[in-house]
Parts: C-alpha cells; sequence; structure tokens
C-alpha cells in the first residue's frame, strides 16, 4: 500500500510544528511560572534589604551585592587575561607549539562541569592557599571558568576582521599595536562583548562552583576575604530547605530576569554593529 | 629580556593576591569577624544567635556556613574557621579539637501528615533503613514501598542516627540521600510514603513525627531520659578561640543565649 | 623617535606574551591539580577496583565508582531520548519550515533558554515532574525518569542550535536540485538534507550528552542520591558529578583524593566526548 507522498508531507510539517511549539511551550511555561509565582513578592523592600531568619524573611540585597561582586571582580581579570592571549595568539605569533598548547588548554577546558571548578576552587583557594570561603576564591574560580570562553570568542572575532583593514592600516604606516587598538579591535568590539555577555550570564547563574569558593554566609561582604552568597547560591538553598517557597519564586525572577536583560543586551550590541558593517 | 618577562609574569600573577591585603580593609579592620560552618542541624540556631549577638554588638559580624558536621570539623583542622558546628561526638582522631556543649537535641522521625501511622518500634526503624522492611504493608498501611530518607555520610545526625538506632547495622544502598535537615524535610512533607529523621528542633507542622516504643520526642521527655535518641550540639576550636570567637561563644553559654535556643525547641546545656 | 616607537612595541608584545603565560597557568593548574589529586588513588587502589568496584564507602576503603558510572550514562541516555529527537525536529523545524522572522524570534528564545540556572530547572523539577513521576507512575518521584526529564530539556538549546547550524550550512542547491527532481519536502528533508548535515547532528548530540554528564545542581535535586545502581525507571540513583557535590565538603585524605579520581573520570569521559563531536564537525567541513 503506497502512502500519497503529499500527504506525509503534511503530516510530518504538522508533527514538527507542533514539536517546535511544543519546545516554545516549555519555555513559556517556566518563564510563566516563576514570573507569576514570583512577582506577587518582588518589590523595593525585597529587592533593598537582606535576608533575615534564614531568609524566611527580608529580601536578597546581600545576594544581589554579593553577585554583582563576584562577576564584576572576575570579569575585570578574565577579560584583559583572556582578550590580550587572543590578540596576542592571532596578531603576533606564527602557529607554534605555544599556540598549540594554548588552543589545547582552551578546548579541552571548555567543556569542564562546574562541579570540577568547585572541586579545584575548594581544595586549591579554599583550603590550601587558606582563603577559606571568601570572595577571592570565589573569583579566583570563576575566572579560570571564564577565561576559555573569553579566549575563544575574543580570537574568532578578530580573526573575523577582515584583513584588508590591517594592511591598509599598516601601509599608513601604522605600528602593530596602534593597528590593533585603532582597527582591530573596534571592529571586533562586539563579537568580543558578546563573548564577555555570555561569561556574565553563565556567572550570575552558576552555583556549584560559587557554594564551594565562596561560601553561603548571608553577611553582605565588604572585602576580599568575606564570604557571602549569590543569588544563584541563595536560591539553592532556599529551593532545598524548603525555606520559602514565595521568597525562592521571587529569587528565581530576579535572576531570570537579570540573564534576561544581559542577553538583552548583548543582542543589542551584535545588532548594532552588524548593521553598521551590512 | 628573560628577566623583563619574568618580572611581568610575576606581577600579573601577584595582582589578584594583593587585592586581598588592600581591599577596602579600613571598614574591616574594625569589624570582628567569627567564622562558623558545620552541621546543618546546627546552623540555622547558630544564625539566630548570631542575630542576637550582632544586636547588641554592631562591631561584630558572624558568618555561617553549612556543609555537615564532619565539613565543619574538617573546616576547623585546616584552620578555615574559627568554630566548627557538630551535631554529633567527636571520633576518637577528631579527639585533639576542644569541644564545647552548647545545646541538646532530639533525633525525630518523621513521615508525612497523610500518613496514619503514629508509632514504631525502634527495631521497625532499624529494619526500615537497614532495608529489612520494605514495604507500608508490613507496618499496617498501604501495599506501597516505603520510601526512607537518610543523610550524607558526613552528616552529624546520620552519625548519631547510626551511633544510637543502627548499632553497627548498616544503611541500606538504595535510599535516598539528602544533605541537609531542610531537605529531608521537605522530602518527608511532600512524598506521602516518605520517612526520614530529622532534628527535632526543626520538626513543624509540615512532617509528623512518631513515637518510638512508645515514647513521643518532645523537650519533657528527653529531659526525663525517656526519650533517649539525643545528641549534643558542639561548637569545636582548633586551640585557642581568639577574643571575638570567645565573645560570641560565652554569648551562647549564657542565659540569654541558652534562652534563644530552648525557645527554638531545643534543651539547654545545664539541663 | 623610532627607538621609542621600537620600546613600546617591545613592551607591548612582553606584556601580551606575559597575558597569554598568566592564562595558560590558570588553564593547565586546573587541568594539572586534578589529575595530580587524582591519579594517585588509582595507583594506591587500583583501576579495576575504582572503576568496576560496586561499593562506595571511602570511610571505610572502598573506592568503586561504578554504580555512579553507569547512572551518570543512564542519565545521559534518558537525556538524549528525550532532548534529541525533540530537539533535532525544532531545528528542523526552524531550517526548513520558518520564514525569516520566526528565525528571528526563536533564536532569542533559545538563548534564553539556554541561560536560564540549572538550579531553576531543578527547582521547578522538584516542584512538578517529581510528583507527577510518583503520582501517574509510582516510586518516590525522585528517579532516573525525573532526572531524564530535566536533563533532556536542559539539553534542548545545544541540540537545537548546533544541529540548526548543521542544517543552515547544507548547500541551497541540494534543496533545489531535490525539488527540481520531484521530491516532497519531507523526502527532501530525509533523504538529501539530514544525510548531508548527518555530522554536525550528530555533534549536537553528543555536545548534548557532554552537558548532561556534567550537570550537578539539578541533578542532586531530582536524582534522589542513592548508591545503588537503579533497577528501573522510577528508581533514585546517583550520578559522578553528585557525588563529588554531595561528599566535598567534609571528604578527607584518601577520600578526598577518591573524589578527585571521579573527577579525573569525568574529565576523561567528556573531554572524549567534545574531541569525538569535534572531530565530527571537523570532517563535515572537510568534506
Amino acid at each position: 500500500m503506497r502512502i500519497n507522498p503529499r500527504f506525509v508531507d503534511k503530516l510530518v510539517k504538522i508533527g514538527l510544528n507542533s514539536q517546535a511549539f511544543f519546545t516554545v511551550g516549555i519555555l513559556v511555561t517556566i518563564v510563566a511560572i516563576i514570573f507569576f509565582k514570583g512577582s506577587p513578592y518582588l518589590n523595593m523592600e525585597f529587592i533593598f534589604s537582606s535576608p533575615e531568619d534564614m531568609g524566611r524573611h527580608g529580601g536578597i540585597f546581600s545576594t544581589i551585592i554579593g553577585t554583582v561582586f563576584l562577576v564584576l571582580l572576575s570579569i575585570f581579570v578574565a577579560t584583559p587575561l583572556g582578550v590580550g592571549t587572543a590578540i596576542f595568539l592571532t596578531e603576533y605569533t606564527k602557529e607554534s607549539w605555544f599556540t598549540k598548547t594554548i588552543r589545547f588548554g582552551v578546548e579541552s577546558l571548555a567543556g569542564i562541569p562546574s562541579i570540577l571548578y568547585g572541586l579545584f576552587g575548594f581544595i586549591f583557594f579554599v583550603i590550601k592557599l587558606g582563603m577559606g570561603w571568601s570572595l577571592m576564591a570565589g573569583v579566583l574560580t570563576i575566572t579560570i571558568m571564564i577565561l576559555p570562553t573569553i579566549i575563544r570568542t575574543s580570537e574568532e572575532a578578530i580573526k573575523a576582521v577582515p584583513r584588508n583593514l590591517r594592511i591598509v592600516s599598516y601601509s599608513l604606516s601604522a605600528t602593530k599595536w596602534e593597528t590593533v587598538t585603532k582597527v582591530v579591535l573596534p571592529s571586533a568590539g562586539p563579537g568580543i562583548l558578546t563573548g564577555i555577555m555570555l561569561s556574565v550570564g553563565r556567572a550570575v547563574g552558576e552555583t556549584a562552583a560559587v557554594i564551594f569558593t565562596m561560601g553561603s554566609s548571608l553577611r553582605l561582604p565588604t572585602s576580599l576575604m568575606d564570604s557571602g552568597r549569590t543569588m544563584a547560591v541563595h536560591f539553592y538553598i532556599l529551593a532545598r530547605e524548603g525555606i520559602s517557597m514565595e521568597k525562592a519564586y521571587a529569587t528565581a525572577l530576579v535572576l531570570v530576569l537579570s540573564i534576561l536583560s544581559i542577553n538583552i543586551i548583548a543582542y543589542y550590541i551584535m545588532n548594532r554593529v552588524t548593521s553598521k558593517y551590512s | 629580556m628573560p628577566k623583563l618577562m619574568g618580572t611581568v609574569l610575576l606581577l600579573l600573577m601577584v595582582l589578584p593576591l594583593s587585592f586581598g591585603a588592600c581591599s577596602p580593609n579600613g571598614i574591616q579592620s574594625k569589624k570582628h569577624t567569627v567564622t562558623v560552618a558545620g552541621s546543618t542541624s546546627v546552623m540555622p540556631f547558630t544564625e539566630k544567635l548570631a542575630e542576637h549577638f550582632m544586636v547588641d554588638h554592631p562591631d561584630f559580624v558572624v558568618d555561617v556556613q553549612g556543609g555537615g558536621s564532619t565539613a565543619g570539623i574538617q573546616a576547623c583542622f585546616n584552620n578555615t574557621v574559627n568554630i566548627g558546628m557538630s551535631s554529633r561526638q567527636l571520633k576518637d582522631d577528631e579527639k585533639q579539637l576542644n569541644q564545647i556543649i552548647i545545646c541538646y537535641d532530639g533525633i525525630s522521625f518523621v513521615v508525612n501528615s497523610k500518613n496514619p501511622i503514629t508509632a514504631l518500634s525502634l527495631k521497625d526503624v532499624r529494619d526500615i533503613f537497614s532495608g529489612k522492611i520494605k514495604n507500608w504493608s508490613e507496618l499496617g498501611w498501604v501495599d506501597r514501598r516505603i520510601d526512607a530518607v537518610t543523610r550524607e555520610e558526613g552528616s552529624g545526625t546520620r552519625g548519631s542516627f547510626e551511633e544510637l538506632v543502627m548499632k553497627g547495622e548498616e544503611i541500606d544502598d538504595g535510599i535516598m540521600v539528602q544533605d541537609s535537615n531542610g531537605s529531608v524535610k521537605e522530602v518527608v512533607a511532600t512524598d506521602p510514603y516518605a520517612i526520614g529523621y530529622i532534628s527535632l528542633g526543626l520538626v513543624d507542622a509540615k512532617v509528623k513525627a512518631v513515637t518510638i516504643d512508645g515514647v513521643g520526642p518532645s523537650i519533657d521527655a528527653i529531659k526525663l531520659g525517656e526519650y533517649k535518641i539525643v545528641r549534643p550540639f558542639l561548637y569545636v576550636t582548633h586551640g585557642e578561640l581568639d577574643d571575638s570567637g570567645q565573645k560570641f561563644v560565652n554569648f551562647v553559654l549564657s542565659e540569654a543565649g541558652q534562652n534563644v535556643l530552648k525557645k527554638e525547641g531545643l534543651i539547654g546545656a545545664y539541663d | 623617535m623610532i627607538k621609542k616607537t621600537f620600546s613600546k612595541e617591545h613592551f607591548v608584545k612582553l606584556v601580551l606574551i606575559s597575558f597569554a603565560l598568566s592564562s595558560l597557568l590558570f588553564l593547565f593548574l586546573i587541568f594539572i591539580f586534578i589529575l595530580a589529586e587524582g591519579l594517585p588513588l588509582f595507583h594506591k587502589i587500583g583501576l579495576k577496583n575504582i572503576i568496576f568496584g560496586f561499593k562506595w564507602a571511602p570511610t571505610k576503603g572502598s573506592f568503586g565508582i561504578f554504580p555512579m558510572i553507569v547512572s551518570s550514562f543512564l542519565v545521559t541516555f534518558g537525556a538524549l531520548i528525550i532532548g534529541a529527537p525533540l530537539g533535532l525536529s525544532c531545528a528542523i523545524y526552524l531550517s526548513e519550515y520558518s520564514g525569516k522572522r520566526l528565525k528571528l524570534f526563536l533564536k532569542p528564545a533559545l538563548e534564553l533558554l539556554a541561560g536560564i540556572p540549572s538550579v531553576v530547572y531543578g527547582f521547578l523539577g522538584v516542584i512538578y515532574i517529581v510528583p507527577l513521576v510518583r503520582n501517574y507512575f509510582g516510586g518516590a518521584g525522585f528517579s532516573l525518569l525525573a532526572t531524564s526529564v530535566i536533563l533532556g530539556v536542559m539539553i534542548l538549546p545545544t541540540v537545537i542550535s548546533i544541529s540548526f547550524d548543521a542544517l543552515m550550512s547544507v548547500p541551497k542547491t541540494y534543496r533545489e536540485g531535490s525539488f527540481a527532481m520531484g521530491a516532497t519536502k519531507w523526502q527532501t528533508i530525509y533523504k538529501v538534507i539530514i544525510p548531508s548535515a548527518k555530522s554536525g547532528i550528530l555533534a549536537s548530540f553528543i555536545l548534548g550528552m557532554g552537558r548532561a554528564i556534567g550537570e550537578t545542581m539539578a541533578v542532586i535535586m531530582v536524582a534522589g542520591n542513592a548508591l545503588k545502581i537503579p533497577t528501573s525507571m522510577l528508581d533514585p540513583l546517583r550520578t559522578l558529578t553528585s557525588n563529588i557535590a554531595l561528599e566535598l565538603a567534609y571528604a578527607s585524605g584518601d577520600h578526598r583524593l577518591g573524589l578527585f579520581s571521579t573527577g579525573v573520570v569525568l574529565l576523561v569521559i567528556i573531554m572524549t566526548l567534545n574531541y569525538i563531536a569535534n572531530f565530527a564537525i571537523k570532517r563535515r567541513v572537510l568534506k
């Protein structure tokens, strides 16, 4: 019995269509649940007061600060290191054992699960180097975690800059560094920034690597050796221990909104540039 | 050339480390910090004590982390923290640490509120967790597998449980594991067929505590010595405690501190 | 004048070299540390005893992680069963059936899905999926099934975006040629496009596997963390990653080394998966 291929075609289209909608549906459901269950408890007081009674009452201010400190400092260390390495790899050297080794390191570390960063960070920074649970240990660990991403995306962005621009720059007797800073970097800028934003997003949502290095103290961190909580860690503890479902949802909402904003900013940057150069 | 390169490299690696030294320490040096970590049973109570303590002493900061009793003891050994919290007795190889008993707490066996069973014998509990009794029908309820929950190996609550209840018998491999009192309580509160053990001070309306050998886990029963599944909450320190830490411990052992603990459902250190 | 420019350039190059060296140092630090701490136990206890040992009781001298290796693979395959077909279908729909506008809308949606922290997935899994499994299928709810569902959803963005790239890179001429010969859309997809995007699609599955096997927080929340090999989809289980997270805080001595050994095993598995995936992609490019 031969089935009409056109009929099969229609069936397939419906099947694929529904699966795509189902997937989008999952996303919408997740965001909707968090939004509707969390927003009643999201107010100014929640954002600007710190947790009380293990998080049963109060807000998440100290955790917001903890997150901001951790992510900002990690970016502050990882960006010059990562972008510098990318510039070095693409502009200043030929292919050699050195560049191959760095690339191997970057590729290998690409898929390493965050718990291994937590394992490493805890034993090496917290215990062996004696930093204790601290912002410092967290920053160093997160820096290592996002370094491969920044190097990789920066390298790709720099490589994508057309050779002609460089040639023209040199022909105008600019030095290498002038070329890099005035021609290559501006052109690769958005790509590099996207990589940074991606890393920011990842760091904000990171839990396993943070809880074992920065710790989970409820206090507001005021120095590098202080422990503290990030929003993700706070959310995890609230959720696991059933301390307060309402606060958990509200924290999740803040988390998701933050990451959404970061994604939107990244998109905006990317789009502005592609339109600028097309 | 190599010397120059080496210097630059060194500078770069030292830079992040030096941050720790010259951070906004102006604010920090005026504050006294006490770092505490360990038992998830003791943690919420330490947090409460810390809150009270910091109200009276605004220039003190008490940092509290979880991790489990063994984690706290380890952190103490490594000098990662000032005070370690433990909800079990110290083992022989841990006895070199100083221990301070801050209060006593019972271990309560809890089931879901939909579970009609209110009484179990100690042997029943032992058999459930060793895997001998697998079904609720063996205890007089429906024909349904028992979803038992235990704590992780490093837990002080588990350690006390193994010492006082299991008495040498091993906990079955197929039993679920959660890593804090709160998460055990959550599992029992949501699964009608679950049973677990948590700190008595944490029992509330979400779960139901069962009587063991006819005795219910209440503060009076513990004081009278009828309910025997009791363990001390310890603060452990490595060597001498510094001034800030000592101030905090003094508060905890004072009448004010002990009242805070008693109000939360614990038994005072001197009772 | 020239001399000044020369030394400035020289200085810049030096700084960049040191940056690159520092990066190298950081990157290899974690690598070497995990290997250095993890390998000794293999030597002391024996590779076979650890990888094929059935009992994990490190305080008593047993370091068998076989049940956890099996569990890690089980949840990964479970995640693939749920995430791969669904993800591939979405990718096909996105590349072959949707217009430019829809593509523009769906790509950021995908990235949002990818950006949601794993603890949020775990949380929703505990609140909604675990009771669902318990009430409709039986068991405690904390199970292989629940974990597979959650992980399946989590790997969707990976599978979709990489498969999508693979499908989009199939030259338009292939499609046009197929239509010119009278094939329907589905026949074209099925017989022409998918086969030529095969390696990219496979790579997306493998990278999805890598993501699933490395997931920790969500798994701890829904898997039940029992030490035995699960005998049914409804049994609780413990993965390699969960084990590290559960015991890290208090492990000392050989126990701690045991966790690093677990880390080494994880490292090997994931690097192998990454290598296979990259190899598959490279093959496609060369073709």
